[in-house]
């Protein structure tokens, strides 16, 4: 099948069941030498490390995605499938499989271990968790079970360096077996073969004493607080209520500090340099395109610290269980709520945590629905024209106006992406009846060594393919916005006969039948960098000298004279669709692996926001007789 | 050995012990590939059952123990399966 590569490092590929605790396995052996990108063609994460033994070998170990059985049913299962038989396009196939197996769960976990013998790979097994299982009375004699199983066991402790050593020195010691093309041919299994494993796992443990079931464990009784009908419910309002917190509000103080330190930067450059055509790049191009990217950082280090340890410790599954009949009705999994609650924040974070929904379709409706959520970069522009134009007054027996507009915002966001959901759902094939079948493991500590090598990665992974697609966008905007330049003698602000300028002049054209003028058509085009620049932008459109925070105050008087109510309001709705924000856009690029999504999603929030903003428009004017 | 009638896996009282007796195939409406996968995920002829929760409106969907691993599943997921109670059920 493949050519053996020149390089001779062997290659280890972890298999095991999910949640057997593998990845913390791969996490001491491979240490921060870890790649993470995606397996060509899907958007299944693909991790791949190294290490060096004692003997001077160095490994490289590939951490397969966690799998039930080799006949699979989602895309994770079907790489790992793939990857072992050598199937798949661009991976070579293992030269040798450690199978991870959870000690506390080898009922589940051994008929893994005999589906990778049929498979015929030069293996060992990894008996994992074995602290925990000693803690539960259940102590497995780890030769006797090599010697039924016919593959040799090694005892690991998934979270402690020491328990890996004996298992490196299993591999050190292992002869690797000459990479030839294999011709491995795998027999789907039928039920009557899962059937005869099993009866073999039973026989197995009975023989190394492991034939029991727990009692009531220590998951049972928290399950029995956490999974019931009404406290299970509470304890998950206060977790969710404590991470939207944290994104909305505890990640306001870095932000602050970022855009402070980068604005101060900027000033201080603009001081040292020349006035030239490359300063004006260097500020308002590339280091406010950098300042744009930093700035998510806070809410996504936040963000995945709880989503991480939520993960970790076995809470999550235990969310989507409780949240499943709320979710399920618009077709959505229960995991989806975190990363639409996140998305109140920020999209970019919420968008990046779907990765954890694990069936591709629900992922991806809600990769489609997270900008819906009305985000924190919304509120400045709401804030601007609700004080412009919404008045000051109580309503309905001491309800504050101007806060039921900015509700009602907010609901319109959530009601509309339901309602998308619910279309995406519809369009689907098999729509009826989607599975569940989800695991809900037994709790535990979560892990700092784990927590902060999935938190860099998080990191990484935006810095790198995120953050460069949403500079290289700041910098073409940053052009667009300042060529070519005013001619002398120009009144008008500068951005009017930029390119941009040109643009918005024909945006508003097509703007016109919702009630945009030429000034709010040119402000929505540097508005794509982010929401909220559409105030800045339209400060400079109505060339204002105020910056910063003023540029609010007084553009206030200003746009209350000169719009009228309807084109105020018909801002508002556009602004609860708001397609134009290329972080997002490019953040959906990076998670979809593909141009398609990003591209239908602008278009159809494009759509619903100049339906929104039309019927906006002429029932307002309509009402108000203008 | 006590002999009782099987019954479906979501008829099971919560807590109560069950062995599983058969997981049928799908039904017309679900995915083609469910009683399977309930099969790779442990349920099997023979192994033991408990529901260990279910939720809050209109008690689904159910956590259930199989073996040493726990699933949640949805009803339409539960009644592929046939548990026979280890102990009489009460009415």
């Amino acid at each position: 099948m493949d050519a053996a590569p020149s390089a001779p490092s062997p290659l280890i590929a972890l298999v095991g069941n999910p949640n057997c605790g593998k990845t913390a396995l791969f996490n001491i052996l491979t240490g921060s030498r870890q790649k993470v990108a995606n397996y060509a063609g899907v958007t299944v994460e693909r991790k791949e490390g190294s290490l060096v033994t004692p003997s001077g070998l160095r490994i490289r170990i590939l951490d397969l995605p966690g799998a039930y059985s080799l006949d699979p049913l989602t895309p994770d299962e079907q790489v790992t499938a793939d990857v072992l038989l050598g199937k798949r396009t661009g991976e070579i196939a293992p030269d040798f499989v450690v199978c991870v197996t959870d000690a506390t769960n080898l009922r589940q976990n051994l008929r893994l271990v005999l589906s990778l013998k049929r498979l015929g790979l030069p293996m060992v097994v990894a008996l994992n968790m074995t602290d925990i299982a000693r803690r539960k009375g259940i102590v497995i004699d780890a030769e006797r079970l090599g010697l039924e199983l016919g593959v040799p066991v090694v005892e690991t402790v998934g979270v402690k360096t020491a328990g890996v050593r004996a298992l490196i020195k299993m591999l050190d010691a292992t002869a690797m077996p000459e990479r030839r093309s294999r011709n491995t041919v795998w027999q789907p299994l039928s039920r009557s073969d899962i059937e005869h494993d099993q009866a073999e796992v039973r026989r197995i443990l009975g023989v190394v004493g492991a034939d029991r079931l727990d009692g009531v464990t220590f998951s049972d009784r928290l399950d029995a607080l956490v999974l019931h009908p009404v406290l299970g419910p509470l304890i998950l309002a206060v977790i969710l209520f404590l991470v939207f917190q944290a994104v909305f509000a505890w990640a306001q103080v870095p932000m602050d500090e970022i855009k402070l330190g980068v604005a101060t930067f900027g000033n201080w450059l603009g001081a040292a340099l020349p006035a030239s055509l490359l300063k004006d790049l260097a500020i308002n191009g590339i280091l406010a395109g950098v300042g744009s990217v930093l700035v998510f950082l806070p809410q996504i280090i936040i963000l995945f610290f709880f989503i991480l340890i939520l993960e970790d410790s076995g809470y999550l599954p235990r969310a989507a269980f409780l949240l499943d009949r709320v979710m399920g009705s618009v077709g959505l999994s229960g995991r989806a709520f975190i990363p639409l609650l996140s998305s109140f924040a920020c999209a970019i974070p919420g968008i990046m945590a779907t990765r954890t929904i694990q069936n591709p379709r629900d992922r991806l409706t809600t990769i489609m629905i997270a900008p819906l959520m009305t985000c924190s970069a919304r509120l400045p522009v709401y804030a601007l024209i609700i004080a412009a134009f919404i008045p000051r007054r109580s309503v309905w027996g001491g309800l504050e106006l101007q806060g039921v507009v900015l509700f009602a915002l907010y609901l319109a966001g959530i009601v509309s992406a339901m309602a998308v959901a619910f279309v995406l759902k519809r369009r689907g094939k098999g729509g009826g009846f989607q599975a569940l079948m989800l695991e809900l493991p037994a709790y535990h500590w979560p892990n700092l060594r784990n927590l902060g090598i999935g938190l860099w990665q998080r990191v990484e992974i935006f810095m790198s393919r995120v953050g460069t697609i949403i500079l290289a966008l700041m910098v073409i905007l940053w052009a667009l916005s300042s060529f070519p330049a005013p001619p002398p003698g120009a009144t008008g602000p500068a951005i009017q006969y930029s390119v941009a300028g040109h643009l918005g002049a024909w945006l508003a054209v097509i703007f016109k039948p919702i009630g945009f003028n030429w000034q709010i058509s040119i402000a929505l085009v540097p508005g794509l960098a982010a929401r909220e620049v559409a105030v800045g932008a339209l400060g400079t459109v109505y060339a204002l000298s105020a910056t910063g925070n003023d540029i609010s105050s007084a553009l206030t008087p200003l746009i209350t004279q000169s719009w009228s109510l309807p084109t105020a309001l018909s801002l508002l709705a556009w602004y609860v669709f708001a397609p134009q924000c290329l972080s997002t856009l490019a953040t959906v690029k990076r998670e979809t692996n593909s141009w398609r999504y990003p591209i239908i999603m602008a278009a159809y929030l494009f759509a619903m926001a100049y339906a929104g903003s039309w019927i906006t428009f002429r029932v307002a004017t309509a009402l108000t007789g203008i | 050995m006590l002999v009782s009638k099987d019954i479906p896996l979501m008829d099971l009282a919560p807590g109560a012990s069950a062995r599983v007796v058969s997981v049928s195939g799908a039904d017309s409406k679900g995915p083609a590939d469910l009683g399977r996968r309930l099969a790779e995920l442990g349920f099997l002829p023979g192994e033991a059952v408990r529901i260990v929760a279910r939720g809050l409106m209109a008690r689904a969907p159910i956590a259930v123990r199989i073996g040493t691993g726990t699933f949640a599943l949805r009803l339409f997921e539960a009644a592929c399966i046939r548990v026979c109670p280890e102990q009489p059920q009460l009415p």
